[in-house]
Order: C-alpha cells, then sequence, then structure tokens
C-alpha cells in the first residue's frame, strides 16, 4: 500500500518513525524547536520529543556540525539541521576534515554518522542565500551526498542515512517540500544510499538532474512528447557515489544528453557527469552533451533578473532541441 | 589512572608506585621524542613530527588523575598523551614509521594517534578542529548517563580560532562534562602569544562564557594531577566545564620543519631551568620518595623500551597495497 504525500510530510515521516524506534536519534539546529523549523519541517516536534531531543543550537554552523560529529562517535545519530546550505558554508572544515576523514584516518576505529539536513533553493533572498553547492560536498571522499526529488527518495534515504555508519549530506531544495508523490506504508521503508533512477522512458534524449531539476526535466519531457521527442529522464539522487553507469546505459540507447542543474555549469556535477559519459559511452554519442545551469553571476534580488539566472522548463527544452539538431553522423555537430 | 590504594606518600597526594610510575612516563616520553627526532632525521620518519619535549608533566599529570572511562581528544603534538594512556610505545614509533603495526595502521601518522579501546579519540590536526567533537562526546555523555568527562587539549594558539569559541559556548550552555585543557607554551608555531591574542592568559577566555577557569604550573607534574582531579571532580559532580591553561614551554622547534628564528637561545636556556623532569626527580629526592639507583632503574628500562620500539618500528610491515581503498566508507558501496 502506499500513499500520496508531500515531501515535507515524508521528512516528517522519516524523522518521527526514526526517532520513535531509536532514543539515539535526536535532532539539532537552529531554531528547529520552538520556531518549528524555518521550512517547518519540524513543527510540533519539540512539544511531542521535549528538549532533551530537539535540541535548538545557537547560530554557529560549524558548532552544530562539530558537536554532532562528538556526539556522534559518542554513540548518538544527531540530526543536524543547517537551515540553508548557503550557511554550510561555515561548517566546511568540520564536514570535510572531521567527518569525512574520521573512519579512514584513525583507521576504521570509529566513524562519524551523522546527517546533515539542508536545503538549497531561493526566491528573492539575493546573492548569499540563492545558492547550491551540492558539487563541492559530492568531491568530497568518505561523505555521502543525496539531493533527493521524490517524496519517496526524501523518506527512504533519510531512514537509511539514519540507519548507517557513514556521514550523510542530506540536501533538501526549498521550492520542492510541497510536491507530492506515493509513498510506501512502512514503517521500515528505506532505500539504499546510491542509485540513479531512470523514472520515464524515452528513445531520443537522455535528461539527467536531481531534485528540483528533476521536475523540471519531466515537465520538458511532457511538453517535447508532444512534438514527438521521446525523452529519458534519469533522476540521478545520489551525487556521491554517482551513479554514472546508468546515465551511460541509457545514452548507448538514446545517443544524446542533456544535463540539468542549478548549480554553476563550471566545475559543476553536470560537468562530472558528462566526463563520466563520454568515458563509458564515447562511441554511443551522436552529439555533444549539452549542460543546463545557472547563469555564473551572484543571483540578484529583483525577481525578474533571478529568474533569468536559474534553468526552467523552457531551457531544458531549448537544451534537448539543441542535442536532437546535432548529429555526428551528418557531420552536423 | 592513579590506584585506588588509600596510602599515601608524605607530601604527595599520591603513593610511592603512582609517583614513580608518572615518573617513569615522563622519561619514557622524553626519550620517546628523542628517538623520534634520531629517527626523523634518518628518514625513517617523515611528514610533520610535533616534540612534547618540556611539555611531559601536562599530559602524565592530567592522564594520571582521569578514570578509565574518561575521553581524550588532543591537538597533533599527540605522542606523550598515547604514552601516558598507556599505548605500546613500539605501535606509536610503527605509526610514526607509517607501518601497518601502528596504532593507525599508517593511515594516521604522527599527528592522528588514537586508540577508541583506551576512549582516546585522537590527535587532531586542524587547529581548534577537535574542540567541536570534543563537546559533542561531552553531550553524549550527559545524554546518555554515563559520567565520563571529556578532557580536550589543545594549544594557546587555538584560542583565537572561530571554532574555540564556538565550543566554550556550547559546552556552557549546554553544561557539558568537558575540561578545556590548554597548553599555553607561549607560541603559536612561531608566533608569540602577544602578537596574535589580545589576551595574554589563556583563563581569562573562560569568563567570557561564564566557566570556571584555572591556571596551573605545567611544568609541575603534582599541580597538573592535583588540580585537574578537581577540574574532573567539578564536571562529574554535574557543574558543567571547566577551562585549564596550563603554562608551559616548548624545548624543541614547532616541528622538525622549524628552524626556530622567532625566539633566543638564551631564552630556550632560561626556561631549562623548569624541565618538569629534574623538577620531578629533585623534590622525589629530597622528600626521600625514592633513590638514584632506583631512578636509574627507570631511566634504563625506559631506554631500552624506547630502543626496541625503533627495532620493533623499523622491521614492521608496510600495510598492504590491497587495502589502500579501504575504510573510505563503513556502509559498503555496491554501484559500479
Amino acid at each position: 500500500m502506499a500513499r500520496e504525500i508531500t515531501v515535507r510530510d515524508a521528512l516528517r515521516e522519516a524523522l518521527r518513525e526514526e526517532m520513535d524506534s531509536n532514543d539515539a536519534v535526536v535532532l539539532m539546529g537552529e531554531d528547529i524547536g520552538a520556531y518549528g523549523g524555518s521550512y517547518v519541517v519540524t513543527a510540533g516536534f519539540l512539544e511531542e520529543y521535549g528538549r532533551r531531543r530537539v535540541i535548538d543550537t545557537p547560530i554557529a554552523e560549524l558548532g552544530i556540525v562539530g558537536s554532532a560529529v562528538g556526539m556522534a562517535m559518542g554513540g548518538m545519530r544527531p540530526v543536524a539541521e543547517l537551515m540553508t546550505i548557503n550557511f554550510s558554508l561555515l561548517a566546511m572544515d568540520q564536514i570535510v576534515n572531521s567527518a569525512a576523514k574520521m573512519y579512514s584516518m584513525f583507521n576504521g576505529q570509529f566513524t562519524a554518522p551523522i546527517v546533515i539536513r539542508t536545503a538549497a533553493g531561493w526566491g528573492q533572498l539575493a546573492a548569499t542565500h540563492s545558492q547550491t553547492f551540492e558539487g563541492w560536498y559530492a568531491h568530497v571522499p568518505g561523505l555521502r551526498v543525496v539531493m533527493p526529488a521524490t517524496p519517496a527518495d526524501h523518506k527512504g534515504f533519510m531512514k537509511s542515512a539514519l540507519r548507517g555508519n557513514d556521514p550523510v549530506m542530506f540536501i533538501e531544495h526549498s521550492l520542492i517540500y510541497r510536491n507530492r508523490g506515493e509513498v510506501p506504508d512502512d514503517d521500515d521503508f528505506t532505500l539504499p544510499l546510491e542509485g540513479a533512477e531512470v523514472r520515464r522512458e524515452g528513445e531520443h534524449v537522455t535528461i539527467a538532474s536531481w531534485s528540483r531539476g528533476y521536475y523540471l526535466a519531466m515537465e520538458a519531457a511532457e511538453e517535447l512528447a508532444g512534438e514527438g521527442i521521446e525523452c529519458e529522464v534519469i533522476d540521478m539522487r545520489v551525487l556521491r557515489p554517482m551513479d554514472t553507469a546508468t546515465v551511460a546505459e541509457s545514452v548507448r540507447k538514446t545517443n544524446r544528453l542533456v544535463v540539468v542543474e542549478e548549480g554553476w555549469k563550471t566545475l559543476g556535477v553536470g560537468s562530472e557527469i558528462a566526463a563520466a559519459v563520454q568515458e563509458q559511452a564515447f562511441d554511443y554519442l551522436d552529439a555533444p552533451i549539452e549542460r543546463v545551469g545557472s547563469l555564473e553571476i551572484p543571483v540578484p534580488y529583483n525577481r525578474e533578473m533571478e529568474r533569468a539566472i536559474f534553468p526552467n522548463k523552457d531551457s531544458v527544452v531549448e537544451a534537448v532541441r539543441t542535442v536532437m539538431a546535432k548529429d555526428v553522423n551528418t557531420a552536423n555537430v | 589512572m592513579a590506584s585506588t590504594k588509600k596510602s599515601r606518600t608524605k607530601g604527595f597526594p599520591l603513593e610511592k608506585d603512582d609517583l614513580l610510575d608518572m615518573y617513569r612516563q615522563m622519561y619514557l616520553i622524553r626519550e620517546f621524542e628523542n628517538a623520534s627526532a634520531e629517527q626523523y632525521a634518518m628518514g625513517k620518519v617523515a611528514g610533520f613530527l610535533h616534540l612534547y619535549i618540556g611539555e611531559e608533566a601536562i599530559a602524565v599529570g592530567s592522564i594520571k588523575a582521569m578514570e578509565e572511562k574518561d575521553h581524550i581528544l588532543t591537538h597533533y603534538r599527540d605522542h606523550g598523551y598515547a604514552l601516558a594512556l598507556g599505548l605500546d610505545p613500539s605501535a606509536v614509533m610503527a605509526e610514526l614509521f607509517g607501518k601497518k603495526t601502528g596504532v593507525t595502521g599508517g593511515r594516521g601518522g604522527s599527528m592522528h594517534l588514537a586508540d577508541v579501546s583506551k576512549n582516546f579519540w585522537g590527535g587532531y590536526a586542524i587547529v581548534s578542529g577537535h574542540l567541536l567533537p570534543a563537546v559533542g562526546l561531552g553531550f553524549a555523555s550527559n545524554y546518555f548517563e554515563e559520567d565520563r568527562v571529556v578532557v580536550c587539549y589543545f594549544g594557546d594558539g587555538a584560542t583565537n580560532a572561530g571554532a574555540f569559541h564556538e565550543a566554550m559556548n556550547m559546552a556552557a550552555v549546554w553544561n557539558l562534562p568537558v575540561i578545556f585543557m590548554c597548553e599555553n607554551n607561549l607560541y603559536g608555531m612561531g608566533t608569540a602569544v602577544e602578537h596574535v591574542s589580545a589576551v595574554k592568559e589563556m583563563a581569562k577566555k573562560a569568563q567570557a562564557y561564564d566557566m570556571p577557569s584555572m591556571q596551573l604550573d605545567g611544568q609541575n607534574v603534582i599541580e597538573m594531577y592535583e588540580k585537574t582531579k578537581e577540574a574532573l571532580d567539578h564536571c562529574r559532580s554535574g557543574k558543567g566545564p571547566m577551562f585549564i591553561e596550563a603554562l608551559t614551554y616548548r624545548f624543541r622547534g614547532h616541528s622538525m620543519a622549524d628552524p626556530e628564528q622567532y625566539r633566543d637561545r638564551s631564552e630556550i636556556d632560561e626556561y631549562r631551568a623548569y624541565d618538569p623532569i629534574p623538577l620531578f626527580r629533585d623534590r622525589l629526592l629530597e622528600e626521600k620518595v625514592t633513590t638514584e639507583d632506583e631512578l636509574e632503574k627507570i631511566h634504563k628500562a625506559a631506554r631500552e623500551e624506547v630502543e626496541a620500539a625503533v627495532k620493533f618500528a623499523d622491521e614492521s610491515e608496510n600495510p598492504d597495497m590491497d587495502s589502500l581503498g579501504d575504510l573510505v566508507y563503513a556502509d559498503p558501496i555496491t554501484i559500479r
């Protein structure tokens, strides 16, 4: 059995179920308790679980992640919430030099299985509050980085992250919390923290994306189907370890690839996917891989300017048309 | 950890066995560090090598006061703590050599010794980086009602970093059983305290967080023992964190790569008068706790132990190259 719920409710269910089944799980972060969380994911948790397990922290991201690392070393399962991924930069040392290193550097004696919940997204918040950095974290061995799109993935990944033994960077997106989807009715529903998923099959072109980009890809695929272009849409879901083999497999069928992300294209996740696909399926590509990303400009406050920065359905459609118009077999590249 | 017998030696808070054991540890650390420097010069030890020479009384005195269940995290000048905790000098030396038999299998090296079976959570090489995990361990101790205290060692340099202030605030606001043990050796690498810290006495920094503090003679092993014990009692009684500033001096460079152009030779000579090992030895002899002969036996045994450690490290195997890609993730990864 399954129910249709929102991404936000999927997260709430995952956190609640894991807190109910394991006393070691605690939530910590800025304004997650009395305030209810800036994206209202943890509203009501303080009343339900009390201050022992729902911990309002100082506005000190380095301190939040660093203390969570120690709590995890001490046997707890902290969910450290960083209000937005922009603020995670203040915690970078503890994420990269502590959480990601403990297991290897000390020869497997212990791990720091923290879950860092944070949100990308934008909405007229100007330059420092509108960024996304999944590529920065996906660059680091020792971290697992998930950036789910569907409610089921949000729930299944969160539950797995809280049962696993590795540090997990769990990146949400403020603009998809209300998106709906089916989630299995099972308190033990978990998903492996790896693997991309083909969400829509198509024969002409592959579109790979994740998080909000996945929804743009699906909208674009819908529109293009009306013109007879069938897109295969892949939800990357997990960016470290990243399943590029599924993308290469799809490209062997479609011979064309578009990668969609909200980050900057230069040295972005899309660049990595493009490189991996040409390594694995070079002979199958009939057109250069097209990358869609946001403009490489600090995001302005003005609504129209902001909209021009980020990919949308139309920019994905345009990228698909670009790769469809090229064909190495006719030297039209 | 001190023995539990009730008897005390006159003039000391500990009985003779414990006093001599502390002396032995200090002497062992000194010999170990001298041998490390020699092996570094011979190219057997590489990377950065930070010696604890001159600061031995801090690790030995404070660790003697701790209980086995208590947690320790340190900065990267970490050999002294490892030896004071009773890690096998051979396994520690093997780690400096990068060998498979080292305490962290050749992955950590000099700066990242650890032994979780002794609640020694390791040496950390990002200045101030380990203070926050120390806070988290203290949080877990309270959360699970374990009655364990975390002792976190760091240098004066760490007190100027943001992580220090976040850690101090969190430990205080959450009332955690954490001892912030600041070893003030007057230099952050090669920069004197007065050039980089608005406050010269580190203990004063605790006042900003309404945290009690002590300023101790870090060259006096007995004072370190007695006062750390008080601090541990304070933490264990639920009164929250404590800050200790242990005044000390590093007789060698910051690391073996340090040409020491920032301080005069005469300054080092002046501080030689405060070498914690002769100070403790003289006191033990004055109070007739021991004899020159007895101490000479300790010296000889320590030298032999260090010689054996070097031999063991030298003869040990390198880690298996087949294991290189292991230990990145604790849970398996199955995708291609």
